[in-house]
């Protein structure tokens, strides 16, 4: 939550209304991106990004984002609970 | 790993604390990591014991979770019991034990609480759920505000009127000013917080050089950020110099995310006061909807009790947070108090200083031998 977890943009869904999916670890899921398209070079399929709760908001190369998903990845619990609920649908 | 191992790279750890045994052999220097990933990178690796005696590393306040006090947690359950309601959460919410349990024993008792991973989730289920009401647990600190108050402008846009927030957003600067302000602990500076600083920037701990005279150095999450991070803030001392400086130059832009602080503003205006666990009342450090918002505010929509609940006796989460004492020398610390029963919440959130402690099997000082969560610990 309060750690963002890297993953990389690998498609633009809609940029109205700013979504696009990212890939975090294997694992791909719709986040929001608006907070990030004003950035210098806006934002774009193979960019890399700090997400969290859904939502990118810091864009990262893509050496800081192998060494963060690193670190979080060694958390245990943290990555663990993050990615079970990065991967989860909606409770509709 | 191409990239890691750089970090990690012993030698330059080697260079790193010589420089800092060094410049720390006369003196005591405390230095507050504030954030609590840090906090794990600090006991995963073993950074305290490979620092001189003379360099002493405090946990702070810097764990979203464990900061909110029992009283907010029991006002969610009264929430979220409250009929033709759908409250949702994140994961590390529903095991915060209220006065009143946790929002997972409230489920158990008949409650509609769903776990969730973003505020856009909530409003979703808000939209396919139009006979009910649905509420968001709003909690975190800079880095989770931004969302959810571009999730509620999502909700005024598509008039999404059965969507509220039962807002405890906090912010990072108020608490730091409540620990200097503390006569319990006497600090020579702070690593300032990682992902936090990727949105506010550097500019609002100007205060700590300024008012306090102490230095911060934001510092990234690898060992090797933490060490250098360290010799940044002696070196400034050493030097007499007192600044705000940016060892995360890799993730943290000086002036933040400009358009994240933009919608924080726009959603959000500060409480007057607001109750921290273990820090008391502090002002104006939480995030309240603005009154155009009203229409999407829980506190207004529904009846919250908003009763004061003291915290447990023998739990110490409050002195933990404030750094003022170890997680191991807390009573009840990895015998009444584990990850699996949780009584404080620096140990129910996987971000916490105490589960960090118990996860990594620091139990003494100087213990490093990790233990698996599953083993019951033998106390050294």
């Amino acid at each position: 939550m309060c750690l963002g977890i890297p993953g990389q943009i690998v498609e633009i869904v809609d940029p109205a209304d700013q979504r696009a999916t990212v890939d975090v670890d294997g694992v791909r899921r719709e986040v929001n991106v608006g907070l990030v398209m004003g950035d210098a070079g806006g934002i774009k399929v193979g960019d890399w990004v700090l997400i969290h709760v859904g939502f990118a908001m810091t864009k990262i190369d893509e050496e800081e984002a192998a060494s963060t998903l690193d670190f979080i990845k060694q958390l245990g619990r943290i990555y663990d609970d993050e990615m079970r609920d990065f991967s989860a649908e909606a409770p509709l | 790993m191409k990239f890691v191992d750089e970090y990690r790279d012993p030698a330059a750890a080697r260079t790193i604390l010589s420089h800092i045994t060094e410049l720390a052999q006369d003196g005591h220097y405390k230095f507050m990591e504030v954030c609590g990933g840090h906090t794990h990178t600090i006991y995963k690796h073993g950074i305290e014991n490979v620092l001189p005696e003379t360099v002493e590393l405090v946990h702070g306040p810097g764990c979203p979770v464990c900061v909110i006090p029992m009283g907010r947690v029991d006002d969610a359950i009264a929430v979220a019991e409250t009929p033709g309601v759908i409250f949702t959460s994140f994961g590390d919410m529903m095991r915060v034990p209220g006065g009143n349990g946790n929002l997972l024993e409230a489920k158990a008792r008949g409650a509609d609480v769903r776990m969730v991973y973003s505020p856009l989730d909530a409003l979703r289920i808000a939209i396919a759920n139009p006979d009910k009401q649905v509420i968001f647990f709003a909690v975190g600190f800079e880095t989770t505000a931004p969302s959810t108050a571009v999730t509620l402008l999502k909700a005024r846009e598509k008039g999404v009127a059965n969507f509220s927030l039962f807002c405890n957003h906090v912010t990072i600067v108020p608490p730091l000013k409540a620990i200097l302000e503390s006569p319990d602990l006497r600090l020579n500076g702070f690593l300032g917080p990682g992902h936090v600083s990727t949105v506010i920037g550097q500019r609002p701990y100007r205060f700590v050089p300024k008012t306090y005279n102490l230095p911060l150095v934001t510092a990234g999450f690898e060992p090797l950020d933490i060490l250098q991070a360290i010799l940044m803030l002696l070196r400034q001392i050493d030097e007499g110099r007192c600044e705000v400086e940016n060892q995360y130059t890799r993730a943290v832009p000086e002036q933040g995310n400009q358009k994240a602080l933009e919608v924080i503003n726009t959603v959000f205006e500060l409480r007057p006061h607001f109750e921290w666990r273990g820090l008391g009342f502090i002002s104006q450090s939480a995030l309240k909807l603005r009154e155009e918002f009203a229409p999407w505010d829980a506190e207004l929509k529904f009846s919250v009790p908003g009763v004061r609940v003291a915290d447990p006796k023998a739990c110490q989460c409050g002195e933990v947070l404030k750094g003022v004492i170890k997680p191991w020398e807390c009573k009840v610390f990895g015998t009444a108090c584990t990850p699996e029963t949780p009584i404080g919440t620096c140990m129910v959130s996987s971000e916490g200083a105490c589960a960090a402690y118990y996860n990594y099997g620091r139990f003494t000082k100087h213990q490093t031998v990790p233990v698996e969560l599953t083993r019951t610990p033998q106390p050294a």
